[in-house]
């Protein structure tokens, strides 16, 4: 089958293991992004299907060829680095023909080439200039064209847009997501911002601790996370946890409800104190602390006339809840008994 | 505004005292080289008046041993810096980019090499040179040479390819490159400075080096330093012929400092990462 697959892929720096046999499907032409927080071995694993890291144990195969013992240049694959790793020497066109040069394709190929994909990303006036005369948006599109050129059989980006300022950052997003659309080229993408995850990817898969925790659409995995660690990691601002007796109630230990899912109203049951109120304009995020100590956030109205030390009663949305077990596990949802209201007590 | 300028103005008087003191030696050598054996040991010591003359270095060039101790010495120097240059930009490139838990312990293995006096193991190496025909040759002075300059070339290249970011080099990886064209096409451009520097650091070293070039050759191998050690003979001490000795033997090293310049003052201007 076509795509990357690994297979109990573990790998080693000295005695601490980073990543821990990870089963893993990335499927052909799709998106993915890799997430999670940093040291969760998101790199590593891309760096090891890169073939810039040995792997220790598993398998990697590479449209259904294994590909561990394989040279990095051999895989077919294209990377684009978080440091871009241009080559400063060289102009623009050198460093977008450099692979086709090291593989000896002919001058006129190397030369079509290059123009081609300059023109595909904008870079046609800087053909002869050195990286050290561009800006940072455009030496990264000099490095996602460096690995167009080699028509890769997938992209592999290692938060390629870090060092970009915030709106250049959402144009980029959009710019990659839109080409690797539109050459259907299957994309392997590693970020620890949850927020590119959500808006880029066709599949999430979220890491931590050197383990798959889980691997889904962003629907699905903003809709039922699998574990609390899940469900605070995907989403901004993050789910609010609850527990005592109100989990209890939920025949859970904690309980998690998003901040959409709680709204301010006087039929509430859920007292809290108001602490601080960001402004957003099209909606505001209502920081409270609930009696039972809690700090919560509740996405409101633009304009609330609520002022930091009000007491404000909270209702959880009907069938919003999160239910998690004593090992941070998600529980499935329970068959509300008939008559019962869950959603109604008080903390 | 007023305190910050005298500051200057003194920092600059020490700066021109300090390049005066450490250039005096040899302003007074050129000077010496001018003058007659007599006017040159004259003494109170006469500064410019004095009548120059070139009749020194016209001794010097048509005695003929210049030329051949000069051949020597840029053989010698050029071969062992090239052969330094060789064996250390491999280890250095392997110790930067692909170090192991016992990389600074051959760091610090190889430099403590260099804290031996090399009269310490003289009596070894003139036997074993004896034995394999290596005493009075250039092949002889270029090995010991360049073992003795190699471990200071590959300190001086592992720093600096330390400062090349790793990732272009995982580029050039991932596009394909083979382990040489990788060396060849995206480190040396990078380091180039660093390696300028580190050759002539190694050429003056072994242009300059007395004591092996001294004890191990006579008359076949001999390079300047033999050269300009012969002028102090049994028949007398030639200040002024020493001294033109001297300028001669100096002026190639700061013909290939002049020419490295460009690279050894100049920074790549980076742009590739961040």
């Amino acid at each position: 089958m076509s795509g990357i697959v690994l297979e109990g892929v573990t790998k080693r720096f000295g005695d601490h293991l980073v990543t821990d046999g990870i089963d893993l499907v990335i499927p052909d032409g799709a998106f993915t992004v890799f997430v999670g927080p940093s040291g969760c071995g998101k790199t590593t694993l891309l760096r090891l299907i890169a073939g810039l890291e040995d792997i220790d144990s598993g398998r990697l195969l590479i449209d259904g060829v294994d590909a561990a013992q394989t040279s990095p240049a051999a895989r077919g694959l294209a990377m684009v680095f978080q440091s871009y790793a241009l080559y400063p020497h060289m102009t623009v066109r050198a460093n977008l023909g450099f692979a086709l040069k090291v593989a000896r394709r002919p001058r006129a190929e190397i030369a079509e080439r290059t123009e081609q994909v300059a023109e595909m990303l904008n870079l046609t006036p800087f053909l002869d200039r050195r990286p050290g005369a561009l800006s940072g948006g455009q030496r990264q599109r000099v490095a996602i064209g460096r690995a167009l050129v080699r028509e890769p059989k997938a992209f592999l980006f290692d938060e390629p847009l870090s060092n970009l300022d915030a709106e250049l950052r959402a144009q980029m997003r959009i710019e990659i997501r839109r080409l690797q659309q539109q050459l259907g080229i299957t994309a392997i993408y590693v970020t620890h911002d949850q927020a590119e995850a959500m808006t880029m990817a066709d599949r999430i898969v979220v890491f931590r601790d050197g383990r798959v925790e889980q691997a889904g659409s962003p629907s699905e995995i903003y809709r039922n996370p699998a574990s609390r660690f899940v469900a605070g990691f995907i989403g901004s601002p993050r789910m609010n946890f609850l527990g005592g007796a109100i989990a209890a109630k939920h025949g859970a230990v904690t309980i998690g409800v998003r901040p959409e899912h709680l709204a301010i109203d006087p039929a509430g049951t859920i007292s809290a104190a108001v602490q601080a109120i960001e402004y957003l304009g099209s909606d505001s995020f209502v920081h409270l602390g609930a009696q039972s100590g809690e700090t919560l956030i509740a996405r409101g109205v633009p304009d609330l006339d609520f002022r930091p030390g009000d007491t404000v009663q909270l209702r959880i949305a009907p069938g919003a809840v999160h239910r998690f077990d004593a090992d941070d596990r998600a529980m499935p949802a329970p068959a509300p008994a008939p008559g019962a209201n869950i959603f109604e007590e008080t903390v | 505004m007023r305190t910050r300028r005298r500051y200057r103005a003194i920092a600059t008087m020490f700066a021109w005292a300090a390049s005066l003191t450490i250039a005096f030696p040899l302003l007074w050598t050129l000077l010496t080289s001018f003058k007659t054996e007599l006017e040159a040991v004259s003494f109170p010591p006469r500064f410019l008046s004095f009548d120059w003359t070139l009749a020194n270095y016209r001794g010097i060039l048509a005695e003929g041993d210049y030329l051949h101790s000069l051949i020597n010495s840029v053989i010698v120097a050029g071969g062992s810096s090239a052969l330094v240059l060789a064996l250390a930009i491999p280890a250095a490139w392997s110790m930067a980019f692909a170090p192991t838990r016992r990389t600074r312990g051959i760091l610090l293995w190889m430099l403590s090499t260099k804290m031996l006096p090399p009269v310490g193991v003289f009596i070894p190496i003139f036997l074993f040179y004896r034995d394999w025909g290596l005493l009075d040759s250039r092949t002889g002075l270029v090995l010991l040479l360049a073992a003795a300059n190699l471990p200071i070339a590959a300190w001086m290249l592992f720093s600096n390819f330390r400062d090349v970011p790793g990732e272009i080099l995982e580029a050039a990886r991932m596009d394909g490159a083979s382990l040489w064209q990788e060396l060849v096409s995206v480190l040396a451009p990078l380091a180039l400075p660093g390696i300028a520097s580190t050759f002539f650091l190694v050429f003056t070293l072994a242009w300059n080096e007395s004591f092996w070039t001294l004890n191990l050759v006579t008359t076949e191998a001999t390079p300047l330093t033999a050269f300009i050690a012969a002028f102090s003979s049994p028949q007398g001490l030639f200040w002024a012929r020493l001294s033109a000795a001297s300028i001669l033997s100096i002026v190639p090293v700061l013909l290939i400092g002049w020419l490295c310049q460009r690279q050894l003052v100049r920074g790549l201007t980076f742009g590739a990462v961040k």
